[in-house]
């Protein structure tokens, strides 16, 4: 018999029964929960007669539909303002931990698991949220579900899932000047497009994977739904146990070391057989921006939008409705186009990480006048460490200025909203129609893409301003 | 609880052939503010049907009479994006009953099934062959059999089988709800948590 793929190792460990013909009856470890999709979850128990069956595996915290501003005082909007308070009666009525508006813990779901150290190799965690894919950089089986699945999981602690088939992307070699994470996520989606990975949970492997931080890691696998995929997961190793020590909720002492243990059982064995395997060299990957209206309209920044020509022909009425939202021609350049905003931000590149990278490329720049710059940490603790690290200040000589945190411009539920016919380069993770406000068109790309777009007030590749 | 059941549905249909429609499209972010589950479908694809002014836009295909039915047959990889359950719910309070793609976004796939939406995956031979069908003769009649897991273009004599799991047909068509299966095993799960976790 083959050997065992890292998702099989974690997803078979969770099996509690199997419907014949059927989905399988998964435990899940840790939920996650927001203000948008669990309020109908919260109100279909309630509507049963129970209780939350396992209150201590489920945390939540607010960050879809907060101000980024003045966060001290109540929220202006009434919907928004009802819908984060359901979620703190739903909290303490069924004995749910919440990281309200102003605890220092709260923050966009996906960036405070890992840094709380909630997110662990091995477990199985969900959330009503599509880009809970993030945690599977740790090593984890982690996946968005829809509402009538959270109130699954607030009822029984388990969800009914088909299991996906497997596929394993391996991005092989060094990454070039100016090129991250981001990029990296960008090309693959780009190569296999919007839909390649449905049906699939993908894992990620390959040298240029494994030299990547945490936070890179976590940008791969939060992209890795753009695809289709159920979700995206990477062995873990020693950059991720070092990341997990120490943080509020990881296992201490003994603990820890027991713990690492059991994680170095996760990985791929060498005969395990993938249903797709897909190799890349990372040094075809460059600097990449989305010129279209899904996040797999990508290209190289020094390219071109892909003629007409160069489109088959069953994709080209939605090539050309995507083009002309877009307001962009095809075959035409991409860099030089003007920039109107740049939102720096989101579950995919609004850690730390990301904001240092920021400030290391504006230091002694300064922003151009034509463009406005909202940068928003994606949490409470990314805020505070911006500000013991400097990083707020660097940002603020070059003309910029760190906003409190949230999901804010990455869907616009908030009052942070690309006005129409604005064009924005975001960091965050979908570029569809309207999605940071009505008519806002937005091109996805790397935090240093946004940075070089500010400095400069045109869509530049980055690796051209950088030694 | 149960849910409505599904059976059969002989309908005409919508067209939407448009691909990769995301669920932003189908119901964007700034209409999930709600706590409950009523009233989607007034919004369902907001910033197509209606202009910024809520003028209900001609040119979209809700908005033109000629089109009607309770079967939406729309372009290849539908429902991708946020996995908001809002965009079934939108869907299903307008009044449609079953979706026909050639390709569905995995997560859209379970919310439409866990809300009595059925999903119908044709191949894209199929799906052209409707979107024609519809655009010459918009009273074009398609019937989905559930049961048969077939479906129909009454006019053409045409049709496809389509795939579901058995366990998902069952709980269409008697309107089971995965919530009371799984609460039915509690006991299970309680041993399996002590035992393996
Ligand atoms: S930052 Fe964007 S993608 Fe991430 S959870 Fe918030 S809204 Fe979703």
């Amino acid at each position: 018999m083959a050997g065992k793929t890292l998702f099989d190792k974690i997803w078979d460990a969770h099996v509690v029964n199997e419907i014949p013909d059927g989905p399988s009856v998964l435990f899940i470890d840790k939920h996650l929960v927001h203000e948008v999709t669990s309020p109908q979850a919260f109100a279909g128990i309630d509507a049963r007669g129970i209780k939350v069956f396992r209150p201590e595996r489920t945390v939540a915290t607010p960050d879809h539909n907060i101000p980024t501003v003045d966060q001290h005082l109540s929220i202006k909007d009434e919907l928004s303002r009802f819908q984060v308070n359901k979620l703190t009666e739903n909290c303490e009525k069924h004995g749910v931990t919440l990281y309200g508006l102003n605890h220092p813990f709260q923050g966009i779901v996906h960036v405070i698991g890992p840094e709380l150290g909630i997110t662990q190799p091995g477990m199985t965690m969900v959330c009503g949220d599509s880009h809970t894919s993030t945690h599977g950089a740790f090593g984890s089986v982690a996946f968005g579900i829809g509402t009538s699945e959270v109130e699954m999981v607030l009822a029984t602690q388990c969800i009914l899932q088909p299991k996906p088939k497997r596929m394993r992307i391996n991005v092989e070699g060094e990454l070039g000047k100016g090129v991250s994470a981001k990029d990296i996520i960008l090309y693959i989606i780009a190569k296999i497009s919007a839909s390649g990975g449905t049906g699939y949970f993908i894992e990620f492997a390959g040298s240029a994977i494994r030299n990547l931080s945490m936070e890179g890691r976590m940008t791969v696998c939060n992209m890795s739904i753009e695809s289709g995929a159920r979700g995206g997961l990477i062995a873990p190793d020693d950059i991720t146990f070092e990341y997990i020590k120490g943080r509020e909720f990881a296992p201490e002492g003994d603990d820890f070391d027991k713990a690492v243990k059991k994680w170095k059982e996760l990985y791929t064995e060498d005969d395990a057989v993938f249903d797709k395997e897909i190799n890349y060299d990372a040094a075809d990957i460059a600097p990449m921006i989305t010129y279209g209206t899904n996040p797999g309209m990508g290209a190289k920044i020094s390219e071109h939008i892909p003629a007409e020509s160069e489109v088959e022909p069953g994709n080209l009425a939605s090539y050309k409705k995507s083009l002309k939202y877009m307001g962009f021609e095809a075959g035409s350049a991409i860099a030089g186009n003007p920039v109107d905003y740049i939102f720096v931000g989101s579950c995919t590149n609004g850690r730390i990480e990301d904001l240092r990278e920021v400030a290391n490329f504006v230091k002694g720049r300064k922003k151009a006048d034509s463009v406005t710059a909202w940068i928003v940490p994606g949490s409470k603790q990314v805020e505070k460490q911006a500000n013991e690290e400097g990083i707020t200040q660097i940002l603020e000589e070059a003309g910029f200025k760190l906003r409190q945190p949230g999901c804010s411009a990455c869907l616009a539920m908030n009052d942070d909203k690309i006005p129409a016919g604005k064009l924005a380069v975001a960091t965050s993770n979908r570029n569809f129609e309207g999605r940071q406000g009505p008519g806002a068109r937005t091109m996805l790309a790397s935090p240093l893409t946004a940075a070089a777009a500010a400095i400069t007030g045109v869509i530049t590749d980055p690796s051209t301003l950088i030694n | 609880m149960a849910r409505d059941k599904f059976n059969t549905v002989q309908s005409s249909a919508v067209p939407l052939p448009i691909e990769n429609v995301d669920t932003d499209q189908i119901i964007p972010a700034r209409f999930l503010k709600a706590t409950t589950r009523d009233g989607f479908g007034e919004n369902l694809f907001r910033d197509w049907r209606f202009t910024n002014s809520n003028e209900p836009k001609t040119d979209f295909i809700l908005n033109d009479n000629t089109y009607k039915g309770s079967i939406l047959v729309c372009g290849k990889n539908f429902g991708s994006g946020s996995s908001r359950e809002h965009a079934a719910w939108a869907i299903y309070d307008y009044g449609f009953k079953v979706v026909v793609s050639s390709f569905f976004a995995d997560i859209f796939k379970n919310n439409a099934l866990n809300n009595g939406l059925l999903p119908v995956q044709v191949s894209e031979a199929f799906l052209s062959e409707l979107f024609e069908l519809i655009a010459s003769d918009p009273k074009t009649v398609i019937e989905v059999n559930l049961g048969k897991q077939e479906i129909s273009i009454l006019s053409s004599g045409k049709s496809e089988k389509f795939d579901i799991s058995s366990y998902k047909k069952e709980c269409m068509i008697n309107g089971y709800d995965d919530i009371d299966y799984l609460l039915n095993i509690k006991d299970q799960i309680e041993t399996f948590e002590k035992s393996s976790i």
